[in-house]
């Protein structure tokens, strides 16, 4: 069997050889609780304000404007939940149809306490449409959360505009940047709330975290201790935030040169897979996250390709229904008006900082085979 | 996730294809939900001069394990009588395979309706009575078929205003 190749970088990356050793001594040798008095306690201390400094510096914001988390989940609920029961009275959220489900569902629950919610439509590439977005608000809204990059298909979001015209309004702005940092430009200075994740970006999985712009009103959603400002209690994961401030400095600092390579699969992607017959790109060809290409097939199931090219050795992810617990096609690709049909026969690659040329050979390779070894099974046909 | 059984039949699947001088077809799920699977039967009678189904064939869009189950029925159908075939269930099918994941056990009721509509159909073709077990299954199957259509004309039809919940996907298991 030769190497294997790993295409699904948006679901999570290896964590870099210099992330890992920064994390390293605070599991065996510094591994005190950074609360502590002592000086076991204090070294933790130390490494978790360096961290904070370090992702504030990245990102141009201040220090105490960065809350460490569990992950861009529990940043996605601390930002909208947290927002809305900072309020004295119930309200309205302003989302997107294709938010990652951390972001739907957070909305979704707040409908148990009375608050509203309106999920802007996006159009055929997926994109959000600023107008949109502002003949949705209400006079009660008061937060708009709406993804930087998306997950599935890559498609970026006028989040800058967005977020300015949130602001002249004096409604909060969140966004979940978990794809686009390190990737492209995010304009934090338009946005109250950002959320991201280490493990996306060759960190480790169990961290990440969510710019609060100070003065943002936020409720707590963990109560304890009083960690992170009283904004989520809970002992520092601080080799995991260690890993998380080295990793954002890493792709950052390697940013031109990994994006540059990320473009160039990006394109040859494009103008390979789109020969096959019946295929279409969904997503926009231009105005994307360089990392992610998303496809689909006519007359194939994507939970079979992916079966399909794991025995070639080559791990990439679908929309499928059949892949989903629950057995629904991607809301994304439905959102994007992906034919129903298509939308199972759907392939996402996702390319990373250690992609090289001749993994994509191998992809492109093994793709055209795949494709038609399921259509020759299947009662569809496509046209030549 | 799945068995070892389950990915050596997706890897190579046993009488995969369309068949020219078929007896008759069963077709069954919705290109909509993901799955669909046309299943061909051609009836002889063996040496006894019992009616068999003297090949089977299968043409199947959908995941790994509707592959699998397309595969394995067929191997189950082979060379039976026609009333042995009419008692494969989904089950049968499942249980052959190893088992399938939870979520997967549509894919293997799938399979074995696919082959009580080739059956059903063939009798009926032949003018000849389909027995009550089997004619209450094919009304079943038949339901079932038209109400996910049903369903999804609802879903096609999402209105952009009603929120979220015309926005979620009927569920196809």
């Amino acid at each position: 069997m030769p190497e294997r190749v790993y295409l699904d970088n948006s679901a999570t990356t290896p964590v870099a050889p210099e992330v890992f050793a920064a994390m390293a001594p605070y599991y065996r040798e510094m591994y005190g609780n950074a609360s502590s008095l002592h000086s076991f306690g204090r070294e933790a201390r130390r490494a978790v304000d360096a961290a904070r400094a370090a992702v504030a510096t990245s990102l141009a914001v201040k220090p105490e404007e960065i809350v460490f988390t569990s992950g861009a989940t529990e940043a996605d609920n601390l930002a909208i939940v947290g927002a809305a029961l900072a309020r004295a009275s119930r309200g309205h959220i302003v989302t997107s149809r294709i938010e990652h489900d951390a972001v739907l569902r957070a909305t979704e629950s707040l409908g148990a306490l009375g608050f509203e919610s309106s999920l802007v439509e996006v159009d055929a590439a997926g994109r959000v449409d600023p107008e949109a977005v502002r003949r949705a608000l209400r006079d009660d809204t008061f937060l708009v959360s709406i993804m930087a990059g998306n997950n599935e298909i890559g498609t970026l979001q006028p989040i800058g505009e967005i977020g300015r015209m949130c602001r002249e309004r004096g409604i909060l702005f969140h966004t979940d940047a978990v794809q686009a940092l390190g990737k492209v430009d995010v304009p934090i200075r338009d946005v109250d709330m950002l959320s991201a994740s280490a493990h996306k970006m060759n960190g480790p999985k169990g961290v990440g975290f969510l710019y609060v712009r100070r003065g943002t009103r936020l409720a707590p959603l963990s109560h304890g201790g009083g960690h992170e400002r009283g904004r989520r209690s809970g002992t520092e994961n601080v080799p995991g935030i260690v890993g998380l401030a080295a990793s954002l400095e890493l792709s950052l600092a390697e940013r031109d040169e990994v994006v540059a390579r990320m473009r160039g699969f990006r394109r040859r992607l494009l103008e390979d897979v789109l020969r096959l017959p019946g295929s279409r790109l969904n997503g926009a060809a231009e105005d994307s996250l360089p990392h992610i290409a998303n496809f689909s097939f006519a007359a194939i199931e994507g939970e079979s390709l992916i079966m399909k090219l794991d025995e070639a050795g080559i791990a990439a992810s679908t929309g499928s229904a059949c892949s989903s617990p629950n057995l629904e096609p991607s809301h994304v690709l439905v959102a994007i008006g992906v034919p129903l049909s298509m939308a199972h026969g759907s392939l996402r690659i996702s390319t990373g900082r250690d992609t090289t040329e001749a993994e994509m050979d191998r992809l492109l390779e093994a793709l055209p085979g795949a494709v038609g070894e399921l259509r020759a099974m299947s009662p569809f046909k496509v046209g030549e | 996730m799945y068995t070892e059984r389950v990915v050596e039949h997706f890897r190579h699947p046993h009488n995969m294809g369309k068949m020219r001088d078929y007896s008759a077809v069963g077709r069954v799920g919705n290109i909509l939900c993901g799955d669909v699977m046309w299943l061909y039967i051609r009836v002889g009678t063996d040496t006894a001069g019992r009616e068999i189904i003297a090949d089977v064939s299968w043409e199947t869009f959908g995941c790994t394990a509707a592959i699998a189950t397309s595969s394995m029925v067929s191997d189950l159908a082979k060379g039976k009588t026609l009333d042995e075939a009419i008692s494969i269930s989904n089950r049968d099918v499942a249980d052959e395979l190893g088992g399938l994941p939870p979520v997967k056990m549509h894919c293997s009721g799938l399979a074995a309706d696919a082959l009580s509509e080739a059956i059903t159909e063939y009798l009926t073709s032949k003018g000849r009575p389909v027995p009550p077990a089997l004619a209450a299954r094919h009304e079943h199957i038949q339901k079932d078929m038209a109400k996910l259509e049903e369903r999804y004309k609802v879903f096609l039809d999402r209105d952009a205003t009603k929120g979220k919940d015309a926005g979620a996907a009927p569920s196809c298991s």
